[in-house]
């Protein structure tokens, strides 16, 4: 017991400074656009994070999970624009709503087909949603997006928004985490590496496929959702395969076997993003660069071969 | 008293071969049976028909006096069937402990909570470590499955069924792949278990030490029809079994 | 509707069928062989679509030599990649999905390769010569360049026919997709196999590139539209299956011809509605050769 007392605490204060961090971004910032990366860091570890318990935990990549984030983004944004700013935040609850019910309907189909042909249908049926909304021109503005979406009230300061924004996000992953480590994260992990077992325990895997899958899609349309406020505009980019992939290459970089895996990779990519993007164009030969050498060499991704550093380093001290 | 295991002309052809052929027993409560064969003899065949892997293309199996034919895996399982496979089918990355919580946790219709952790469900916790204890297994709790040696594998395998508190137990060549020493410990084992879980065993086995050292019925596959069945002392004296399968010199 | 637009429809689909069935049955072979699914299939028809133009319109080279050219270059990028990067990570756990990934990092490699050495410009491919006009039937015009374009899917498609029923490599091709084992008994290099199957897979990919440009324009990103739809093609024939691949890419460029015609703004959706019909009643494709792997 006292060995998961030292962990409760050493993850207990591991919450604590992520909070004590994000939490001082507005005051330590010395420009809105700190803010602005900030708000970008936490959507995507949000969105990266609900990806992982679809893909790194119960086995199940989906190459589509963009369709769930816009769908978040432009529920509020269509309401916004249409109805105005009073629909923002019914604008997020009707966007969760699709959301979990579209992955209920959809999960019925593309699970039903496992490995190669989930990932390429998830795949597939996002493109879909992609092209409807950019040939829809008349109704969301297709290529050009829409912009000016702002916030009701309050929620129209940058530095408001920002805090409401933390508080969604890291909620949203402390419930996840705590899912993962429950018995139906547990019953998930076991689908991901022996789904024959999982049905000789009495279980039935694609009902839990389903369910982690309607999970994650909310969790994703709620990042793409708070996104709305942070850059004020929706674009059809939101729902272009290249999302789905970028979540996936932040999940490949922390390492998807490990809980916050997800979230140091969304961390490290979006300030690389960011730094890097300032020097060239040619963005995607750099990540699809790191994803050709984290596949190839390390497979367990940044968190991952860390512990496994730190586990020899302590396995050889204990040794001697 | 009524045989908690029925098979009546079980039939099951890929592509026009039969691989069983009207295999008819009965299975007694608190029985511990042998099934044997050659290679091919559709042993295995058999045994994923019975636990809903394959549909039977003809015949009816009775488990507690319900036919069965036609249902899933999951629902024969929750009727009280367990099952270890011929190849360790165990949850590699989990650890061993939480391997048989999964299936403890399965039991007790824990498997849909998602707010608490794990470790603090007590009764699930503690059914898990009472098996790996009678598996002698308690010692390697935290470890990874994967990094256990190939017999304590096996024997995992056994435990996850075991968690399920089944009324019958199907194992499929519970000692393939173990060294001389490693068999005669899970032969005592099985034995062991059997008793103490109140068990009907039914496991194929090429091992005859096991066969009919601890088997109560033995019964023959020929060609995935059924050849025999008896007791060891009549199986060992049936002139059919002897040309067929166990061979001049036994 | 009168039957020179039918024709002229019909002709159009069978052109794009035949581009489709090209880039499909490479990556429905690679699959069946291999059990590797190549999400990059369609960057290398991509990049085919640039050798051709790099060939014809900057160098000059007559057409159907550089078609040749064009095909044998793809091939060889193909047997670099597998020979070089996809096969460490055969047998490994996860292999799906890290095959899906690693394929994916060339995706955007190859696309920014692509924007680094011949710019974002549209390129254009002139059809080859005595391929410019159309041939007359009655009042129906047929362009020759889409007949072309036909007889030589048709040439492919009987090729492979010939191959795989009558020659020993097709035959240990069809017993790879069965089952993998045989192959090892049968005493066949597994791994050349490999990339030599992959080899012709990004050939055949590479050739359909070079074979539309003259019809599209030649953009960078043109990869993932193709592959997309080859992926629906694949599906709905059956993965692993060459004729039911041919089966989809008549049955999608059909579609999407006569969409194009009646409801030209949404017709990419008609490909899509026909997939999920045959997802719901036949998941695993309408000429599966095997059971889906169940996940």
């Amino acid at each position: 017991m006292t060995k998961e007392t030292a962990m409760n605490f050493k993850a207990a204060t591991l919450w604590g400074m992520i909070v004590v961090l994000f939490a001082l971004v507005p005051v330590l910032a010395s420009s809105p656009y700190q803010i602005n990366l900030a708000s970008h860091v936490l959507i995507w570890s949000l969105f990266a994070v609900s990806f992982n318990m679809l893909w790194g935990v119960t086995g199940m990549l989906s190459l589509g999970q963009a369709l769930f984030y816009g769908l978040g983004a432009y529920s509020v944004g269509l309401l916004v624009n249409y109805l105005g700013s009073a629909w923002y935040l019914p604008g997020i609850g009707i966007g969760l709503l699709a959301a979990a019910l579209l992955a209920f309907f959809l999960g019925l189909l593309v699970i039903r087909v496992g490995g190669v042909y989930f990932t390429m249908l998830t795949l597939a049926f996002g493109q879909l949603a992609w092209q409807i909304t950019f040939k829809w021109y008349d109704f969301t503005g297709g290529d050009d997006g829409i912009q000016g979406i702002m916030p009701p009230g309050l929620l129209g300061n940058k530095t408001a928004y920002y805090y409401f924004l933390l508080v969604l996000v890291l909620v949203s992953i402390w419930i996840l985490k705590r899912m993962a480590y429950s018995p139906f994260g547990l019953i998930l992990r076991c689908v991901q590496q022996n789904p024959d077992r999982v049905r000789f325990l009495g279980r039935r895997v694609r009902r839990n496929q389903l369910r982690i899958y309607i999970i994650s899609s909310f969790f994703s349309a709620l990042a793409g959702s708070l996104m709305v406020g942070v850059d004020s505009s929706i674009h059809t980019d939101m729902l272009y395969w290249t999302t789905s992939g970028e979540v996936i290459l932040m999940s490949v970089l922390g390492g998807i076997n490990q809980f916050f895996g997800p979230f140091v990779g969304a961390v490290a990519i979006i300030l690389i993003e960011d730094y890097v993007g300032a020097y060239t164009e040619y963005w995607s030969l750099i990540i699809g660069t790191i994803m050709l050498v984290m596949v190839l060499g390390f497979p367990k991704g940044l968190v991952g071969e860390a512990r496994r550093l730190i586990m020899r380093f302590g396995r050889t001290e204990t040794g001697r | 008293m009524a045989p908690i295991l029925e098979l009546k002309a079980v039939d099951k052809s890929f592509g026009g071969l039969h691989v069983t052929s009207k295999v008819s027993f009965a299975v007694m409560p608190g029985e511990i049976s042998a099934i044997i064969g050659p290679n091919g003899a559709g042993k295995t065949t058999l045994f994923n028909q019975i636990t809903g892997h394959l549909r039977s293309d003809a015949g009816a199996i009775f488990f507690k006096e319900e036919n069965i034919v036609g249902r899933s895996p999951q629902q024969i399982v929750a009727r009280g069937m367990g099952r270890a496979f011929q190849i360790a089918s165990i949850f590699p990355d989990e650890t061993v402990l939480d391997n048989i919580r999964a299936a403890c946790l399965s039991r007790l219709g824990q498997t849909r909570k998602f707010w608490r952790s794990v470790v603090t469900f007590r009764q699930a916790t503690e059914d898990a470590h009472a098996i790996l204890d009678s598996l002698g297994l308690d010692s390697q709790a935290d470890r990874l499955a994967f990094e256990l040696a190939h017999g304590d594998q096996k024997l995992l395998d056994i435990g996850i069924a075991l968690a399920l508190k089944p009324a019958l137990l199907l194992l499929d060549e519970p000692t393939a792949g173990m060294s001389p020493d490693e068999r005669q410990h899970t032969r005592a084992l099985i034995k062991k278990l059997w008793k103490a879980f109140d068990l009907t065993l039914v496991f194929i086995e090429h091992d005859m030490d096991m066969v009919f050292g601890i088997a109560q019925v033995v019964r023959v596959l020929q060609q995935g029809a059924l050849l025999a069945e008896g007791t060891p002392e009549e199986i060992r004296a049936n002139k059919q079994v002897i040309t067929a399968y166990l061979g001049e010199d036994f | 509707m009168d039957a020179s637009f039918f024709f002229t429809q019909f002709v159009s689909g069978l052109t794009m069928a035949t581009l489709l069935f090209l880039v499909a049955s490479g990556l429905t072979l690679i699959f069946g062989v291999g059990n590797v699914f190549n999400f990059a299939h369609g960057s290398f028809y991509m990049l085919g679509a640039y050798f051709g133009y790099q060939f014809v319109t900057v160098w000059g080279n007559n057409f159907w030599l550089s078609l040749v050219l064009t095909a044998v270059c793809v091939g060889l990028v193909g047997m670099v990649v597998e020979a070089v990067f996809l096969r460490r990570i055969y047998g490994r756990a996860n292999e799906g999905g890290f095959q899906i990934l690693l394929t994916y990092s060339f995706i955007l490699i190859i696309d920014d390769l692509v924007k680094l050495i011949w710019g974002t410009e549209y390129k254009s491919l002139p059809r080859p010569q005595g391929f410019q006009g159309a041939f007359q039937a009655g009042d129906i015009y047929f362009p020759a360049y889409n007949l072309l374009i036909i007889a030589i899917g048709l040439f492919v498609v009987v090729a492979a026919w010939w191959i795989l029923s009558r020659t020993r490599a097709g035959r240990v091709a069809r017993a790879a997709a069965t089952d993998r084992e045989i192959v090892g008994v049968l005493g066949v290099n597994v791994p050349r196999t490999m990339t030599l199957v992959f080899g012709i897979a990004t050939a055949l990919g590479g050739m359909a590139g070079a074979l539309a440009a003259p019809l599209r324009t030649v953009t960078p990103g043109a990869g993932i539209e193709v592959i997309i739809d080859s992926l629906i093609v694949v599906v709905l024939g059956g993965m692993g299956n060459f004729w039911g691949a041919w089966f989809g890419a008549i049955l999608i460029g059909e579609v999407n011809a006569f969409a194009v015609a009646f409801v030209p703004k949404w017709a990419t959706l008609f490909s899509f509605l026909v997939m999920v019909i045959v997802l719901v009643f036949k998941p695993e494709g309408l000429f599966a050769t095997r059971k889906i792997r169940k996940l």
